[in-house]
């Protein structure tokens, strides 16, 4: 499992990370939920080695880590395909970097790009397919990564209603058919109780976990369910709470 | 024919025939202004004279721009990947840029000559720069999110240059290899301007001494042709190249 502890990040004056910790089981989904500026982003580019942190530590499987570059894969909002590739060509970008078999890969790739929906795409540009058909390919280029820590950052939400439900549950299947272990944010609660384990609710900076909500049953789960409402509306006034204080 | 093409053409059409009708109605003299069709038909009909010189003049200028290709390329990647070098060499190479060609041609002629690679180092000095600035920017534009991606497949610099940075800064290259084949003309006229045997320069300071100005417009004619034709290329090189940029 990843676990942070003590991590602190200032920029200036001002406290992003201040005595961070932080847990994610091994082959958990877990998400981080706050309010827009809450440093959200700042852990993410420390975690990758981006920003070097001032202070705390990072372990993934009991080892200490500098930062982990090298260890997590990696997607994001936008889908940062490489225009100048074709979708196959982008999937297998990090096995083209790591120098890994690239038969061995095409082949997974290949699989991937059936399994997700992508057949007989593989040799469109990005800029030749819609939004969704890029996020996917972008899903399967964090799969080629072979990391099994994930970092989802924001991955669906330039995406339109329609798209991101089918995409939802593709983002469950790397949990439970590729067996990673996640570490996602998003602004959306809806889809974080759609498909986390465990929601961390955030504070505004210097950030910390104001609430850790621990969730089961099967996914992709209903919204409709009155137990789902009921920790949505907690969930909602908690981060309202923290909004208000501020304005005070 | 597309209609762009069609305003395009027309509007040049425009401007040559109120040129003609200028020196026609205000019967300016031919040593002083001669009309279009006075510098086409010498243009053509003194091909003979002019094309040896044009020949010449492209090929000081074709070297010019490889050798500041050669020159520039690496350049712009060492100081991409070098911060440090980027600050210690920038000041010189505006310097450089601040002095204008016309100072330096005779020290170049007394230095390398009366022959071409005079030429071929004044066109490289011109084009040199614009290739540096444009290749270097184009580096530094690569989106930081790219480059963050790139930093966790583990991907080292010169892995991300290849398939990212470089491919990154090719419109940008492009942008300023046209700047530079359009300028690299001048170059190697004022070379031979200031020293030389041969070359469309060479032929126009020996024109304007016995008043030929239609020979002078001549061969600025021809020195336009070579810029456009250039220019042309460097377009075609590029749509060829950048593939993905048209979708």
């Amino acid at each position: 499992m990843l676990k942070v502890s003590g991590l602190c990040k200032h920029f200036g004056d001002l406290a992003v990370l201040e005595n961070f910790n932080l847990t994610v089981p091994r082959r958990g989904f877990t998400i981080l939920i706050g309010p827009s500026g809450c440093g959200k982003s700042t852990l993410f580019n420390v975690l990758a080695g981006v920003l070097p942190p001032e202070n705390g530590e990072i372990f993934w499987l009991e080892k200490s880590l500098p930062h982990l570059g090298k260890k997590a894969a990696y997607m994001q909002q936008k889908d940062l395909l490489l225009p100048w590739f074709t979708l196959l060509d982008n999937a297998l970008l990090p096995a083209t970097i790591t120098g890994s078999d690239m038969t061995i890969s095409n082949t997974k790739a290949r699989r991937l790009f059936k399994r997700l929906g992508l057949e007989g795409f593989e040799n469109y540009l990005p800029a030749e397919t819609s939004g969704g058909m890029r996020q996917r390919c972008a899903l399967v280029r964090t799969l080629m990564f072979e990391h099994e820590l994930v970092l989802l950052d924001e991955p669906l939400s330039a995406l339109d209603a329609i798209t991101r439900t089918s995409l939802q549950s593709l983002l469950l299947l790397l949990q439970s058919e590729f067996n990673k272990s996640i570490l996602m944010i998003t602004h959306n609660i809806d889809e974080a109780l759609i498909l986390a384990d465990d929601v961390l609710v955030m504070s505004k900076l210097p950030m910390r976990i104001l609430e850790h909500l621990h969730l089961s049953g099967p996914k992709p789960r209903r919204l409709k369910d009155p137990e789902l409402i009921e920790i949505k509306e907690h969930v909602l006034s908690r981060l309202q709470d923290e909004l208000e204080n501020e304005n005070l | 024919m597309k209609t762009s093409r069609l305003i395009a053409l027309a509007g040049a059409l425009t401007i040559l025939a109120s040129w003609e009708m200028a020196c026609r109605v205000l019967a300016i003299p031919d040593f002083i202004l001669p009309m279009p069709t006075q510098i086409v038909s010498v243009a053509v009909s003194q091909a003979g004279l002019l094309l040896p010189h044009a020949g010449i003049t492209a090929l000081e200028v074709l070297i010019g721009i490889l050798i500041s290709l050669a020159i520039a390329v690496p350049l712009s990647v060492i100081m991409f990947a070098h911060p440090s070098v980027e600050n210690t060499i920038a000041p010189f190479l505006v310097a450089s840029q601040a002095v204008p060609v016309f100072a330096i041609a005779p020290l170049l002629v007394v230095w390398l000559g009366y022959g071409i690679a005079s030429k071929v180092l004044m066109a490289a000095i011109i084009i040199f720069f614009p290739i540096t600035v444009s290749l270097l920017e184009g580096f530094k534009s690569c989106d930081q999110e790219y480059r963050i991606l790139f930093h966790l497949m583990g991907a080292g610099f010169w892995k991300a240059m290849r398939l990212l940075y470089w491919k990154w800064a090719l419109p940008h290259f492009f942008a300023g290899l046209k700047v530079g084949v359009s300028v690299a003309t001048i170059g190697a006229v004022i070379g031979e301007w200031v020293g030389a045997q041969q070359g469309l320069g060479y032929l126009m300071i020996q024109a304007n001494a016995r008043l030929r100005v239609d020979l002078v417009f001549a061969a600025i004619m021809w020195l336009s042709l070579m810029g456009v034709s250039m220019w042309l290329f460097v377009g075609f090189l590029e749509r060829r190249v950048i593939t993905w940029k048209q979708l």
